[in-house]
């Protein structure tokens, strides 16, 4: 048998970018592009945005301007204050309801046949249909917000739930019984913790569904909150005005969207990095 | 123990089997129906393992020797006869005797740390003690250094190092282990079966180990149960001629060692028609 003769190297120096690859780098990162393209839209917009009617479209200044106004005068507050307040007790509704029903419909074979027939059949129907019966049994204000919400949000929820707990592999539950795990053990440490990461991508979806459902439900009920505001800036033309909502409401979304989403990446590393490996 | 049973096998028996028998159901195609059935996956299986013994269950794929290492664990129950561990029949998973997965079974969301306290957080043990004790485990299986990476940071070997970290936590008097480095590569294989061995030599623990591959029953065992299979049934029990030198080195360099392999290999193939 021959034996090597050189040292083995545990590691080779890396070259070092030039300061023309760092530059170029920096200008082609997604980051300066993304926010070049929106500098870019909103520039173009101003162009043509003065040049058209105001009746039609508002150039970004004219929104700005909008904007200061809307917020001097505490409008823009109150709107916002009249969305979020049944926007958030909406979506923890939701989530309690969608959480609590997923889990019943998995866990028991006698809720499951009881309920599914319902949960298809409203899955099935677009909820805004039901707008106008909703309104009639819950009312014009608050409650009427928070259940069309719920309507619109919840089954993301209950049909990630449902399948999370219902991906739980055998073997997976068999470590639980070998090692003599009582049935609320398994379920607290075994299947709940495997079923968080559909969960967490239902409750993602469920946001932005929530979203819709809380314009929705204000451009159809008491003409309030930041869905009221569009209904009635547009019924006056008062276009530059009728955008400010518009961009609170992309802002919020985006925002929620984003911390979901981290929520998300936080609580489920453990499993993108396991399908990773194979 | 009193002659009840048929054929009571003499022994002091940490576990024994009286005509252990398993059915799973099947469905034959019969003309046009299919016609329930029940296959005999077990048919009277009569044995014995004696406490401290490490006892290899050693059959080719779909001989029954999961099936039994199984209803031993508590784990499914059996259709006929029973099976008792200090006299006991078995009626459930027991706490003093705990599985090693072929395929791990490790928890991905947990720590190895979180997969090896597991057993203890379930019998109700304070963080400060189960932690305590998970240490030294995780210390006798070589992966101090990797108590807070998660299993999908680990390589095979060292996952199944915490399978069986997680398996000493309670002390068990059995451990049950189903083709445990089955899924390891060769190297790895035999570097676990070597610490396996000198871990298993300080622990004194009943190992039932269930595996196909003849070298490692040779390796390991002081007896081996050979299966034949269609039924599954205990075809012989061969005491391990290597037994008593298993723990002082390489064994698979005794001159015996390829004897002793065709021999069982050519009790395995004798089996099948």
């Amino acid at each position: 048998m021959s034996t090597i003769e050189s040292t083995p190297r545990k590691s080779v120096p890396a070259s070092q970018p030039t300061l023309g690859q760092r530059i170029r780098e920096i200008v082609l990162s997604p980051n300066s592009i993304r926010t070049l393209s929106v500098a870019a839209f909103f520039v173009i917009w101003e162009y043509y945005g003065r040049r058209m009617d105001p009746i039609f479209m508002a150039p970004p200044s004219a929104i700005f301007n909008a904007a200061l106004e809307l917020l001097q005068s505490g409008a823009l507050r109150k709107a916002i204050v009249e969305s979020l307040w049944p926007f958030a007790v909406g979506m923890a509704l939701t989530v309690i309801f969608g959480i609590a029903i997923g889990i019943a419909v998995a866990q028991w074979r006698l809720v499951e046949y009881i309920l599914d027939p319902f949960i298809n059949a409203l899955y099935a129907i677009p909820r805004i249909a039901l707008v106008p019966l909703i309104v009639l049994w819950a009312g014009l204000e608050f409650a009427g917000k928070v259940t069309i919400l719920v309507s619109v949000a919840v089954f993301p929820i209950i049909v990630n739930t449902y399948a999370g707990i219902r991906d739980v592999r055998g073997s997976m539950l068999e470590i639980g019984r070998a090692y003599g795990a009582t049935e609320s053990q398994i379920f607290f440490k075994i299947i709940l913790p495997a079923a968080i990461p559909f969960i967490m991508a239902g409750v993602r979806l469920s946001v932005g569904l929530a979203i819709i459902g809380i314009i929705v439900a204000e451009f159809f009920t008491a003409i309030s909150g930041l869905g009221g505001m569009i209904v009635e800036y547009a019924n006056v033309f008062a276009t530059a005005k009728l955008f400010v909502p518009i961009i609170v409401i992309a802002l919020v979304g985006v925002v929620l969207t984003e911390l979901v989403m981290w929520l998300e990446r936080r609580m489920s590393t453990w499993r993108t990095l396991e399908r990773d490996r194979f | 123990m009193a002659a009840v049973a048929p054929t009571p096998p003499a022994s002091d028996g940490m576990v024994v089997y009286e005509n252990v028998s398993k059915f799973f159901p099947v469905r034959v195609r019969l003309g046009r129906k299919d016609q329930p059935e029940l296959m005999v996956a077990l048919d009277r299986i009569n044995a014995c393992v004696n406490k401290g013994e490490l006892i290899t269950l050693l059959g080719p794929s779909g001989c029954g020797k999961t099936t039994l290492l199984r209803l031993t664990a508590g784990l499914i129950e059996a259709d006929e006869g029973r099976i008792t561990i200090q006299g006991m029949p078995v009626t459930g998973p027991r706490k003093d005797g705990c599985m090693v997965f072929q395929n791990f079974g490790l928890l991905p969301w947990r720590t190895v740390m979180g997969n090896v306290e597991f057993p203890l957080e379930l019998d109700g043990v304070s963080e400060r003690d189960r932690r305590a004790t998970a240490r030294e485990f995780i210390d006798l299986v070589g992966l101090s250094a990797f108590a807070d990476h998660f299993p999908h940071e680990l390589s095979g070997g060292m996952q199944q190092r915490v399978g069986i970290a997680r398996a000493l936590m309670r002390k068990p008097i059995l451990i049950f282990m189903d083709e445990p480095f089955g899924a390891l590569d060769a190297q790895t294989r035999e570097q676990l079966q070597e610490d396996f061995l000198k871990i298993w030599s300080l622990t004194k623990a009943t190992v039932i180990f269930v595996t196909h591959s003849i070298d490692e029953a040779l390796l390991l065992s002081d007896r081996i149960f050979v299966f034949s299979t269609g039924p599954g049934r205990i075809r012989a029990v061969v005491s391990s001629p290597l037994a008593a030198e298993r723990l002082d080195g390489d064994i698979r360099t005794h001159p015996e060692f390829s004897t002793w392999r065709a021999e069982l290999r050519q009790m395995l193939r004798s089996d099948s028609p």
